[in-house]
């Protein structure tokens, strides 16, 4: 029989309100695998703080292109979010909790610790001046 | 849904819109700032009712709003709060300086 599949690519521009299409989309193609709610909300979380990072950081604000691929075989759902903005070259210390880039722009410095709570596994590549990926995979419906 | 802002006292709540992200905090910290800066308040309630979603923009919220209110325990209090956001305040550690106040709690 065959495996239950399925990949979409979103391509768009940095600016801030992506952040909505980008989890909204992630959130509609997961519904495809039964989830529950809280499953959603995790997704949606760890996608808005990816699709963040690409615009404040990768990008610093300006316009360029954010690739977002979403995968899944089975009930694992895989989200692949590129940017090819300034990228980071100490990728261990931008995980670090409460650690922040821009403690100006007053953010949390939290964004990796949530991508990481909500989603089972988080893989960050990056190479500076090239841009950064994040892959990131979580099991869906294993409450139902 | 907009966000709303209502003024009692010396309590200033701040009802939030369903989606509280990046752009969505910008425009709550200047409007709340500027409140803030204009009347004496001594509390600040984030209504979370209406509230679906959350990230760690609005945990930057949260943590500067209780930095520019002299960090003074009890200053700022969540009202209306999700499973989903109480456990990003847990997990941000926030809920060592605001007081929370979950949506369950509420109904109880």
């Amino acid at each position: 029989m065959k495996e239950n599949t399925n990949e979409m690519i979103l391509v768009f521009d940095s600016i801030p309100a992506n952040e909505g299409l980008a989890r909204v989309t992630a959130a509609s193609f997961c519904t495809q695998l039964n989830p529950t709610l809280e499953e959603v909300a995790d997704l949606k979380t760890a996608v808005s703080e990816a699709v963040t990072n690409c615009i404040i950081h990768g990008y610093e604000g300006k316009i360029n292109k954010i690739e977002m691929k979403l995968q899944y075989h089975g009930n694992e759902l895989y989200v692949h979010i590129t940017d090819y903005g300034i990228g980071i070259a100490d990728i261990e210390k931008a995980m670090e909790p409460m650690y922040t880039s821009k403690p100006d722009h007053e953010r949390s410095g939290m964004g990796f610790t949530f991508m990481e709570a909500f989603m089972d596994e988080i893989r960050v590549e990056s190479q500076p001046g090239k841009g950064t990926t994040v892959h990131m995979k979580k099991t869906i419906g294993r409450q139902g | 849904m907009q966000e709303m802002y209502k003024l009692e006292g010396t309590v200033l709540t701040v009802v939030l819109p369903q989606d509280v992200d990046h752009p969505v905090t910008d425009l709550v910290r200047r409007e709340t700032d500027h409140i803030i800066n204009q009347n004496y308040i001594r509390t600040i309630i984030f209504d979370f009712t209406h509230t679906e979603f959350m990230d760690s923009s609005g945990v930057g919220l949260l943590m500067g709003r209780y930095r520019a209110m002299g960090m003074r325990k009890e200053s700022i209090r969540a009202a209306g709060v999700s499973r989903h956001i109480d456990r990003l305040l847990h997990l941000s550690g926030l809920h060592r300086y605001i007081e929370i106040q979950t949506a369950e709690e509420e109904e109880a």
